[in-house]
């Protein structure tokens, strides 16, 4: 078990045919990940060198599910088409749609997103994340694969460099399944979903959840781990030092007026009961505390 | 991007929002002429991107050209909440009979838009909001179907608009909603919305944000870019293609990944507490490649700042490993030599993640002395703390 992704799970890239659709369906590869499709507009019927074998091209999402079983898409095609990547996926019924382009207007993203709802097949991780992994199982996205193995942490975070940072620091307890949810002001999977799947997966025995300022996605995952968390949680968040209305590179990482604090946020966590981290060593070492007792 | 009232009334015009006319004034003879040609009363008003411009001096009302040129030379130059005056909107004095409240805006908990009114307008909404909720309408809008005329007057009966004016409220909200998706918005706000004595509807004040990602499908709209208020450094980096943001405080940072460097800020500040209150200079996120050139162009702005004493460079190798960046690094020195900058200040660097020994080992024998190789992230926070301090 894992969560969203595993052994199982058949990916097709859609803008295989980009640079970074190429170098990173290799990258996926080269991790274990079954990749069987490629899908770009207009290029259908080619094949891409996926490092094991040639991958091929199809002209759209659904004629490459049908061909091949697809069920999980990994998006790098750029922000301009974006929008209409996803509703493909959408069409096509794909269950897991992975967007890892970043800069996707955020109209888009949320006219891609009410979509997916009103459609209820298709769920969107990200836009603007690094993705998910299941380490020894699956990798979609572009997760670097040996920085942790197969373990029993799950981990959710908004900042890709700081989900390699923790499962760097954790790397001898390893990982169920690492989620990437991305840094945009919408996403199409939050805290909450990821803490609930989690929860729910046997795999996993403990949470490391890092989040940064902007928005109010961490006091309600701290309102739901609260109330429907019963594994032990620990907690980041990053942005203490970030100054109000300023964009800290990611687009949703703003702090507005009083609210989107990285205080605020930390202290809700905390009053759920979460243990919070000051700096990423320290929330490691609180985790490592949690599963060596 | 935020725009100034101007900006955003200009494009409230271009979609059907009735609007004041409004001339722009940087001097007080501008702010004269422009009453002149106006010929009554004008109203003299700060563009600054903050609320509370009023409560500060910076909206006055003038009854002659005379009146008009001193309340400009009044408000030029105020600091309002750090923001300093250097634009003025001269705008004919409306008659203001009714005051009242509209928006849209994104809303990321319910990942949709939001719309807003209330006929209670010109004080702070969020006062409104907490002390009289029952007075703020909140109507979630569908990212897919919009506002059309009847979810328009849904917002206005949920917020009680009076029936004489009801019908126009309902048109503005339209034309509101066009400046979110035809120029990619993420909020427009007019407080306040008046009535005029003769039942007429205009937006006195506008507020607007634009969504920077769709830059790409609104050309036009990079005119609304005022580069003379950026700070310096900030505009450099900006020009330069890097993600960097100017703080106060002496230790330069430099890392990859947003969510790192933001981090790494709050370790730098967290470590410098104990040497007398460092704080990092600055956010710089080069992202996840960390070529030489990226490395390089960032170190010369952060080296460019006078204020860092010392600097950070954190980098996690992921996707780009170690020993790449290490090079990258040993090569920005090069390039830094090259355009005859000097590299005067001790840079603490921290390498991990993939191939981090072999990344170590290339920063080591590139031999150049500024540089100091600090296992950990918070270790290295330490010493760049310590560094800068005794500067």
């Amino acid at each position: 078990m894992s969560v969203w992704l595993n052994s199982d799970s058949r990916i097709l890239v859609q803008g295989i045919t980009g640079s970074e659709g190429t170098k990173h369906t290799r990258r996926m590869v080269a991790s274990g990940s079954t990749v069987v499709a490629g899908v770009t507009p207009g290029k259908g019927g080619q094949n891409v060198d996926g490092g094991k074998g040639d991958i091929p091209v199809f002209g759209s999402v659904s004629e490459a599910v049908d061909a091949t079983g697809a069920d999980v898409s990994v998006v790098f095609v750029p922000p301009r088409f974006a929008k209409a990547a996803v509703v493909e996926a959408v069409d096509a019924r794909v269950p897991l749609c992975v967007v890892i382009t970043e800069g996707i207007p955020v109209g888009d993203t949320a006219q891609f997103f009410q979509y997916a709802q009103n459609a209820g097949g298709t769920r969107i991780i990200g836009p603007n994340c690094p993705g998910i992994i299941s380490p020894g199982q699956s990798n979609a996205g572009i997760i670097p694969a040996d920085i942790t193995g197969p373990g029993s942490i799950g981990l959710v975070s908004k900042s890709g460099t700081l989900t390699y940072q923790m499962m760097y620091e954790l790397r001898d307890f390893g990982c169920s399944t690492g989620i990437g949810i991305g840094g945009d002001p919408v996403i199409g999977t939050t805290h909450i979903d990821a803490l609930a799947a989690f929860e729910a997966d046997p795999d996993t025995e403990a949470i490391v959840m890092i989040g940064e300022i902007g928005g109010d996605a961490e006091e309600r995952a701290a309102a739901y781990i609260g109330a429907n968390i019963s594994k032990p949680v620990v907690g980041y968040v990053a942005g203490f030092t970030a100054p109000e209305g300023k964009t800290m590179g990611h687009a949703g990482a703003i702090v507005s007026g009083s609210s989107g604090t990285a205080a605020a946020k930390a202290d809700a966590l905390e009053a759920a009961g979460v243990r919070v981290g000051k700096t990423p060593s320290a929330t490691a070492a609180l985790m490592r505390d949690l599963l060596s007792s | 991007m935020d725009l100034f009232e101007y900006q955003a009334k200009e494009l409230f015009a271009k979609h059907g929002v009735p609007v004041t006319p409004g001339t722009v004034a940087f001097t007080p003879e501008e702010a004269r002429e422009a009453a002149e040609a106006y010929g009554g009363p004008v109203v003299v008003k700060a563009q600054v991107k903050t609320g509370g411009r009023g409560k500060a001096g910076g909206v006055k009302l003038a009854d002659s050209p005379d009146d008009a040129e001193a309340k400009a030379a009044d408000i030029l130059g105020l600091d309002i909440k750090g923001h300093v005056v250097r634009r003025l909107l001269i705008t004919p004095a409306a008659d203001i009979d009714t005051e009242y409240y509209v928006s849209f805006l994104l809303d990321r908990a319910n990942r949709t838009y939001l719309g807003m009114a209330s006929v209670e307008g010109g004080m702070d909404i969020e006062e409104v909001a907490r002390t009289k909720p029952e007075a703020l309408a909140r109507v979630p809008i569908d990212a897919l179907t919009g506002v059309d005329a009847a979810k328009a007057l849904e917002i206005v009966s949920e917020a009680r608009f009076p029936e004489d004016v009801a019908g126009q409220v309902a048109d503005v909200l339209q034309q509101l909603w066009r400046v979110i998706v035809e120029e990619d918005a993420t909020l427009v706000e007019v407080n306040p919305l008046i009535k005029t004595p003769d039942g007429q509807i205009l937006a006195l004040d506008g507020k607007v944000t634009l969504d920077e990602n769709a830059d790409f499908r609104h050309p036009d709209n990079a005119q609304y870019a005022v580069h003379d208020e950026t700070d310096p450094l900030e505009a450099a980096a900006k020009a330069k293609d890097l993600n960097y943001v100017k703080l106060d405080g002496s230790v330069g940072v430099i890392g990859n990944g947003a969510g790192l460097v933001m981090s790494t800020l709050d370790v730098v500040a967290y470590a410098g507490e104990d040497f007398g209150g460092v704080k990092p200079a600055n956010f710089l996120d080069i992202g996840g490649g960390a070529s030489a050139e990226v490395m390089a162009n960032g170190l010369e702005i952060i080296l460019s700042d006078p204020q860092v004493k010392a600097v950070l460079v954190n980098v996690f190798g992921g996707i780009t490993s170690c020993d790449a960046v290490a090079n990258g690094i040993a090569q920005a020195f090069a390039m830094l030599a090259e355009r005859g900058d000097v590299v005067d200040r001790p840079i603490v660097c921290r390498l991990d993640g993939n191939n981090a020994e072999e990344g170590r080992r290339i920063l080591n024998e590139s031999g150049n002395e500024v540089v100091e190789l600090v296992a950990t992230m918070d270790a290295a926070a330490r010493r760049v703390a310590e560094l800068a301090a005794a500067k």
